[in-house]
């Protein structure tokens, strides 16, 4: 079935160096765009990112309180379900840490959820320890609504489904409680370097 | 924007017959389209999207060996009987 068959060419195909490159991927130069619905174009002075859930109090950012939050420009190889991999793509955005150090809770697990209804779930721990951010620039550039713009979840070690475009929130759950892709097929935590692309992968 | 024919093989395999002459009925809106008319989105699977309301109708993800196949936004299928 082409539709959904693994057709994503770049510019250049290779398998890569080992180190960088998972089992079963190739490389790309482009930067395919693939959304589960229509692009939202949330206006930034509508936008907000809120943890909420289980936590002792509700906290969240309004967009100018966001970016005047301390931010990091830094360089991370990504990696899609759909094979393929793009090594050294530069971003800005704030770490979880950063955001996560306001909130108290007592659960271990995250939904992301976004403006279009899409939702990942993700281990609080893969969203600690400097490993994961909420990113608005996107080489040198403001983050492009296809792309995910205002801002996107940036979870690079995990499979690029869990780096949710159109990010608003995290909601803190006792539970890993399966998301949009999870919930019919897609595995629960996606380490591309263990394949783990489906149920029971 | 794609539409349900664009994805017609796929739905094939998951039905065992053509759909896209199919109507569907929106769990979330009620509204009524032959699927071959509804909105498609094509990334870590394919998502079919209410043209009226949005919602997402039907969800078909496919790994080299298995379909995995979610109906919730879809009240209703009418086929041909065979």
């Amino acid at each position: 079935m082409p539709i959904v068959s693994r057709g994503f060419k770049g510019k250049r195909r290779g398998e890569g160096p080992s180190d960088r490159v998972p089992p079963g991927q190739y490389l790309t130069d482009d930067f395919p765009v693939l959304s589960a619905g229509p692009t939202p174009h949330t206006p930034v002075d509508q936008w907000d990112f809120t943890i909420t859930g289980e936590v002792d109090e509700l906290t969240r950012w309004t967009w100018d309180e966001f970016r005047a939050l301390p931010s990091e420009t830094f360089t991370v190889d990504i990696h899609c379900v759909t094979k393929w991999s793009k090594l050294d793509t530069v971003w800005e955005g704030v770490r979880l840490d950063t955001l996560l150090e306001r909130v108290e809770t007592a659960v271990d697990y995250a939904t992301a959820y976004c403006d279009g209804g899409y939702t990942t779930n993700v281990p609080l721990a893969d969203l600690a320890g400097g490993r994961a951010w909420v990113v608005y620039g996107y080489d040198g550039e403001l983050l492009d609504p296809e792309h995910g713009g205002p801002a996107r979840l940036l979870v690079p070690h995990l499979y690029f489904w869990k780096s949710a475009k159109w990010v608003r929130g995290l909601r803190l759950t006792a539970t890993d409680e399966p998301g949009f892709w999870e919930s019919n097929g897609y595995n629960l935590y996606g380490d591309p370097w263990r394949e783990q692309r489906y149920w029971g992968d | 924007m794609l539409d349900g024919n664009a994805v017609a093989g796929l739905l094939q395999e998951v039905f065992g017959t053509d759909v896209t002459a199919a109507t569907g009925t929106c769990a979330s809106c009620t509204a009524v389209d032959a699927v071959g008319a509804v909105h498609v989105y094509v990334a870590a699977g394919v998502v079919l999207r209410c043209p009226h309301c949005g919602s997402v109708l039907m969800r078909v993800v496919r790994s080299d060996k298995r379909l995995w196949v979610d109906l919730r936004g879809l009240r209703s299928l009418q086929l041909e009987s065979i």
